[in-house]
């Protein structure tokens, strides 16, 4: 075996050939090619053993139930048989033994049965032996896999329904707008993936976690999307005085504050005064973790922070679910287009009558008057029927009240056509117990309308789209051409470009391979 | 014959002893024993010198030597050099030598006609070898290490050199010193030949450890079972007698 180095470009240099000689070993006489030790490689195993002092055998803890394992002190790792990371693992457990002795450099399992209990995995080993002369060799490992749970399924053993700390969210209010708005959120964001069970309850949610810092997360993400107010509790269950261990059940009590978009209020004297003397009667615009409110008639803006609005809390006068709709008769512009707070608005003077009677016909003063147009109609609060008993107004004296107040733009005509078609998004959903046992008559039925005025406020509002995300949905097929053309023109609808490709079915097709 | 011993332990013979065919010097032990095998060997043929060079017991590494001169490294004291020049027979040239490599024995290697040296020694002492050794100097590497004193070990009679020196080297090496090669370990694989051995033209020691594979390719290159002393007197006389009678 001549090797030249000449053939390596090495600037035109010369180099003879260079043809490696024979040495005799030096115990047995055997003509051999030199090597560091100059001994054969007979000679050298019968001399050394290079796998001496290293384990034969080890052990590695399994939990059966999650099938995963032990990664010494307490983490514990899931991994299939015969895999790589298995594989990687174990040589890995080995490390410390082998790391002052030798080096492995290959790995591989020998099969054996599933339910022996044992892994068997052959290693090439090398280690410097005699005068920097290396010697490798295979070495056989075998593992005995022991039993044992770990600590979640072991708690999950005892009692499936274990939990350490609760999050009881809550909103005093009729409808469940708001939930259906911070479930996207709380999508989006992953603020409540490591939750072991989501219940509904009257009025809000329960958030069931394994453990309190999980807990603490979500609240604190409900702190920066919401005005929230919150206390905690904690509850001793079990405790060991030796080792001064104690283990508590941790409450936190949510509340979001009752305010929502487009819910009328007539602020409290010493709010408004606080304010600037706005309002009193106010729309509230926006709520994220401060609330936005507007005078309609002056279209003056007021930010509320959670620790203001907690601090003298307020209820609305009419909610949303207390809007009625209008028809426009006539309208008079009385301000150009300003933009206050992110949202346009224009100051307007409009004729009204309610779609149920005609009798009563109303000028009325509206912030919303680039919207509408003549023989539009509108959704608005009707201030002339209702009967309010809000203890806040009385307090304000000769208050007067306009007969009616216009909140937005009513699309329910040309919805009425497109109802029970497909729309181009669709949303993911929280997994929630709902306890089926007290529910009343009719409670399904509200919900899903609930869902779908929800989903026509994502349609109009695209401010409310910003934090959440949308998916295509597949089986959404455009309408014919002619009819639709108009009806896009008017309502509004996610344009294509805003939803995103759904990862959850990309996700199903790669399990089932 | 070869010998196998060992000095206070270690097995690096040739770093405390220097063999050549008009005497050998042996480092002062702590035990007589080292001395007493070489005494025992060499005694009634040539003088044995118990020394120190420049201080130290390494003599074997310090200095370079055939049966024409000794070269001694400049760090050598006047007591040492004088003591030498005393011990050894007087046709025996003893030099000190201004060179940067001090350890002559690792840098130098040597037989009766030729030498072999490292490749960075001076000029002046490449014409001290020549005048003082008769020699013919040649700047040579040995399987690619400039320590030719350390890697190679030859008589008039037969070479060994390092394991890792290829067939073309070999060859070289041979031709250029007139005598036959061979690739070998001593102390049980050890590389460093000149520093587990020291030969002469009739007897060589090797290290304790140095195997019977070992010993029996040492033997056979350097010729040592058919050596004696007088071995050359003997043949010539033989063949004397032969043409007188």
């Amino acid at each position: 075996m001549a090797v030249n180095p000449s053939n390596q470009p090495s600037a035109g240099m010369f180099f003879p050939t260079q043809t490696p000689g024979t040495v005799l070993c030096c115990t047995c006489g055997v003509p051999m090619a030199p090597n560091p030790a100059n001994m054969c490689v007979r000679c050298l195993r019968l001399r050394v053993d290079i796998t001496e002092g290293l384990p034969r055998q080890a052990t590695v803890n399994f939990c059966p139930d999650c099938s995963s394992y032990l990664q010494p002190p307490n983490k514990w790792m899931r991994f299939n048989l015969e895999s790589q990371e298995l594989l990687h693992f174990l040589v890995k457990r080995l490390h410390t033994r082998f790391s002052r002795l030798v080096t492995v450099c290959h790995a591989e399992f020998i099969f054996t049965e599933p339910h022996s209990k044992r892994l068997k995995i052959r290693l090439r080993v090398r280690r410097e032996v005699l005068n920097g002369a290396v010697l490798e060799q295979p070495h056989i490992v075998e593992f005995v896999v022991h039993d044992k749970l770990c600590t979640p399924c072991s708690r999950l053993q005892a009692n499936p329904d274990q939990w350490v700390a609760a999050v009881q969210l809550r909103q005093h209010v009729t409808h469940r707008r708001t939930f259906l708005f911070l479930e996207q959120l709380i999508l989006r964001h992953g603020a409540a993936t490591r939750a072991v069970r989501i219940a509904a309850a009257p009025h809000g949610l329960d958030f069931f976690f394994a453990s309190r810092s999980h807990a603490n997360r979500l609240v604190d993400f409900l702190n920066s999307v919401a005005p929230i107010h919150f206390r905690t509790d904690k509850q001793l269950v079990s405790h060991d005085e030796k080792s001064s261990v104690y283990n508590y059940k941790h409450t936190f009590s949510v509340e979001i504050s009752p305010i929502c978009r487009e819910d009328l209020i007539c602020l409290p004297p010493k709010v408004a005064r606080s304010l600037g003397n706005l309002g009193p009667l106010v729309i509230c615009t926006k709520v994220s973790n401060s609330i936005i409110l507007m005078d309609p008639f002056t279209l003056r803006v007021a930010y509320i922070n959670a620790t203001q609005y907690w601090s003298d809390p307020f209820r609305p006068l009419l909610s949303s679910r207390q809007l009625v709709e209008y028809s426009i008769l006539d309208i008079e512009l009385e301000s150009d287009i300003v933009t206050v707070a992110g949202s346009r608005y224009q100051l307007a003077s409009v004729e009204v009558a309610r779609m149920s009677d005609f009798s009563n016909i109303f000028r009325v003063k509206t912030h919303i008057g680039h919207l509408l147009n003549v023989g539009d109609n509108a959704l608005g609060y009707d201030l002339f029927g209702a009967n309010t008993n809000d203890m806040e107004m009385d307090k304000y004296k000769g208050l007067v009240l306009p007969e009616c107040l216009l909140v937005k733009k009513s699309y329910e005509e040309t919805r009425a056509k497109r109802r029970g078609k497909q729309r181009n998004f669709k949303l993911k959903r929280l997994e929630v117990e709902v306890d089926a046992t007290n529910g009343r008559k009719g409670e399904e039925d509200k919900k899903n309308d609930e869902y779908r005025k929800f989903l026509e406020e994502l349609e109009e509002n695209p401010e409310l789209r910003f934090n959440i995300s949308l998916y295509k949905n597949e089986n959404y097929e455009p309408s014919e051409m002619g009819s639709s053309m108009a009806d896009v023109d008017e309502t509004p609808s996610v344009p294509v470009e805003e939803l995103v490709a759904d990862l959850e079915d990309l996700d199903i097709t790669d399990d089932q391979d | 014959m070869a010998t196998r011993l060992q000095f206070e332990n270690n097995c690096e013979v040739g770093v405390f002893s220097k063999l050549t065919n008009k005497y050998c010097l042996v480092a002062i032990g702590g035990s007589e024993s080292f001395y007493s095998v070489f005494e025992s060997e060499l005694a009634d043929v040539i003088p044995v010198v118990k020394t120190s060079i420049s201080g130290t017991r390494i003599v074997g590494r310090m200095c370079a030597g055939n049966k024409n001169g000794l070269l001694l490294p400049h760090t050598t004291t006047d007591q040492e050099l004088q003591h030498m020049r005393n011990c050894l027979p007087d046709d025996v040239v003893v030099q000190r030598v201004e060179e940067r490599l001090s350890a002559l024995g690792n840098c130098i290697s040597c037989n009766d006609h030729v030498a072999l040296t490292h490749p960075d020694l001076d000029r002046e002492t490449e014409e001290l070898i020549a005048d003082v050794l008769g020699v013919e100097v040649f700047r040579q590497t040995i399987a690619g290490n400039i320590l030719v004193g350390s890697f190679c070990v030859f008589s008039n009679r037969g070479g060994m050199v390092h394991p890792h020196t290829s067939i073309e080297d070999l060859d070289e090496l041979s031709t250029l010193l007139q005598v036959p090669l061979v690739a070998g370990t001593v102390n049980r694989g050890s590389e460093v030949i000149a520093g587990g051995m020291t030969v002469n033209d009739w007897t060589a020691f090797c290290g304790a450890d140095t195997t019977a594979t070992e010993l029996s390719v040492i033997e056979s290159v350097f010729k040592l079972r058919e050596a004696q002393p007088t071995a050359i007197v003997d043949e010539m006389r033989r063949s004397l007698i032969d043409t007188y009678v």
